[in-house]
């Protein structure tokens, strides 16, 4: 019995998995020159445009020259300080409950479910949704409502960050080993306690990781703050007023037709960039050296 | 999956049980014992403790529906003024202006709202965008999970996650000052000039900005969204069915063909649809390329908007409570709209990577 009779067949068959594999080669350049493109270019110009005053004064009129971003970055910081406080200790505890209570159970499944689908809603949906329910005009129930405010912005991002927190402090929590548990309970102490200082603790690397995760996805968020946090060429710290963030100045600036503005935003988004970058490579790095493998 | 023993025993069973542990151990451990027991009674009963925990941890993760409803309720009530108004019609109806017999889709001066024209342009836009990332992203996962040397894997891997990282507001301030030029100069003559005849390109529109151009932006921005979960999927494939396809005699591309995609395919499905959900809430990036002119046109080089372009747009500056609304109703349709969407590509990637082992990265 002969293998293969028909040789111009074979040739075939070889030529198109060659081709196959030349062409997945080809797509993941493809993928990968946009990155390079976005992130060279955003240094070149960024760094070009960045400058002390950038960190240290207020934007200032057009047609002047100088100014800077640091109300924007000091109110971004605000933001996202509300946003974490909301965010962090609601999104903590939903993880708690899907792996410690409802492991396995049909609510527990559909609050994971639910999760994953309201990280998929856009994040505009979200800003009209916190228009709706605190800036509109409408609403005059308590101090803080009724107006465009930093208090609406931090509330929508917080709003944003429960999902991911919640999502990720589950996986992290299932990945402690039973045996951990098991020895606190043995000892007599009462399951919250067990929970908190035992398990969470155990955890805590790949927490804090979950955490900054959701604190960088927020932290360029922009969508959501065009209509609550409205921006400010000011400074201002208040929780009651309009309040600059550094991704709606990098969109105002961006979008505008002076030349100088747009240094600024190239300036703002390499700051943006860095901090989220840094974020995300010490995600990478905690989860890649699996740090939870010492308590097992 | 081991439970843990939910069992409580009662505080002086315990006691007894620590005790006659400790009697087992030699006199340094019977010190720790007695500290034991010292704690335990000061701590009194914990029953109490321990449902308030749980009842607030539930509280927590019940906030999840919570959300849901909240949103799907503002967003109710804010566009009942829009809905009372135009009703269904408010997404297929258009008005013609009596003069010069033009469809007029959206004025907010004169009160004309339809959404037609945004939801043509967030399918349109959403559509091709899929359509260029969809052979790249599989492509890339193929590369990833069966062709790539180790020692790359990691560093691809990890860049393309970076890619998921980069905040929309980025990637349109790039693709304002780098791709709109690029296409404008160069991309939109050749494809005027060759796929003219189709219709769909034609070029009349300077500014470069427009369908293509916002279909490009989206590609690149939900290409690591479908390329990472469609890795996911692959890894899930079971290594049996690779080998017994190579043993009988397959190239790898048809071990791929054959043993991976062909299982997997439900979940790239998913994943699939998952990066449209993505696609079609994209807002920043979007609304600043897209050109924003509530118009309906063949070329796909002209001006468009889409659903979170407008809102992106108009909303802050909205100039009657019926504006607001319609923009509200907007909002609703979208939320709906990835709520679903979100909902199918969850289900499908589930049902492919449900009995996988764990996640290898």
């Amino acid at each position: 019995m002969k293998l293969e009779t028909n040789t111009t067949r074979a040739r075939f068959r070889a030529i198109t998995d060659n081709a196959v594999t030349l062409l997945a080669v080809l797509a993941t350049f493809l993928v990968i020159a946009p990155l390079v493109a976005i992130f060279v270019y955003l240094i070149y110009r960024g760094y070009s445009s960045l400058s002390l005053d950038f960190f240290t004064r207020i934007p200032k009129p057009v047609g002047e020259k100088g100014g800077g971003m640091a109300n924007a970055i000091v109110g971004s910081g605000i933001l996202l300080a509300l946003a974490s406080v909301i965010g962090v200790p609601i999104g903590i505890g939903g993880g708690i409950f899907l792996a410690e209570f409802g492991r396995g159970t049909k609510l527990a499944n559909s609050i994971r479910f639910t999760a994953d689908v309201l990280n998929g809603v856009p994040s505009i949906v979200m800003g009209v949704a916190a228009y709706a329910l605190i800036v509109s005009p409408h609403v005059r129930y308590m101090p803080l409502l009724g107006h465009f405010s930093a208090f609406s912005g931090g509330v929508a991002l917080g709003i944003m960050m429960i999902p991911t927190v919640c999502r990720t402090t589950e996986e992290m929590l299932l990945m402690v080993p039973h045996a951990v548990r098991e020895a606190a309970l043995g000892l007599g102490v009462p399951n919250w306690r067990s929970v908190l200082s035992i398990t969470v603790r155990t955890a805590s690397p790949g927490i804090i990781t979950g955490c900054m995760l959701a604190f960088a996805r927020v932290a360029g968020e922009t969508a959501p703050l065009i209509f609550t946090a409205l921006g400010n060429s000011f400074w201002s710290t208040s929780l009651n007023e309009p309040i600059a963030a550094l991704p709606l100045q990098i969109y105002v600036y961006a979008i505008s037709p002076y030349d100088e503005w747009h240094k600024l935003a190239w300036a703002g988004a390499l700051v943006l960039i860095v901090l989220i970058v840094l974020a995300v490579s010490l995600v990478r790095y905690v989860t890649s050296r699996g740090v939870l493998k010492g308590a097992s | 999956m081991i439970q843990v023993p939910e069992t409580r025993i009662s505080p002086p069973q315990q006691r007894h049980e620590l005790q006659s542990a400790a009697a087992l151990q030699t006199a340094s451990a019977s010190l720790k014992a007695s500290e034991i027991r010292k704690f335990l009674l000061q701590r009194g009963n914990s029953a109490l403790a321990d449902r308030w925990f749980h009842v607030l941890m539930l509280l927590c993760a019940l906030s999840i529906f919570g959300i849901v409803l909240l949103i799907a309720g503002e967003l109710a009530i804010g566009s009942s003024l829009s809905w009372g108004q135009f009703g269904f019609d408010f997404f297929f109806k258009t008005y013609f202006d009596p003069y010069t017999h033009l469809p007029v889709y959206w004025d907010p001066v004169n009160g004309h709202f339809s959404a037609l024209p945004f939801v043509y342009g967030t399918l349109v836009s959403s559509f091709l965008s899929l359509l260029i990332a969809v052979p790249l992203a599989i492509g890339v996962a193929v590369f990833l999970t069966e062709m790539c040397p180790g020692v790359l894997r990691g560093p691809l891997a990890f860049l393309t996650e970076l890619l998921a990282a980069i905040p929309s507001i980025i990637y349109g301030l790039w693709a304002v000052f780098v791709l709109v030029p690029l296409l404008r100069e160069y991309v939109n003559p050749l494809l005027t000039g060759s796929l003219g005849w189709t219709g769909l390109f034609s070029d009349d529109n300077p500014t470069g900005l427009g369908f293509v151009a916002a279909a490009v932006i989206l590609a690149i921005m939900i290409l690591p969204i479908i390329s990472s979960l469609t890795r996911e999927v692959m890894i899930a494939v079971p290594h049996s069915q690779r080998e017994a396809v190579l043993a009988l005699g397959a190239t790898r591309w048809e071990m791929i063909r054959m043993g991976v995609l062909r299982n997997a395919r439900i979940g790239i499905v998913g994943s699939v649809i998952l990066g449209l959900g993505r696609a079609l809430g994209e807002t920043m990036a979007v609304t600043m390329v897209i050109g924003n002119t509530p118009e309906i046109h063949r070329s796909l080089l002209a001006n468009g908007a889409s659903m979170a372009s407008v809102i992106a747009n108009e909303y802050a500056e909205a100039t009657s409570n019926l504006h607001r609304s319609a923009l509200t109703e907007i909002g609703l349709a979208l939320f709906v709209v990835t709520i679903l969407v979100n909902a199918v590509a969850r289900l499908l990637v589930w049902a492919v990577t449900r009995g996988a082992p764990a996640r290898s990265r």
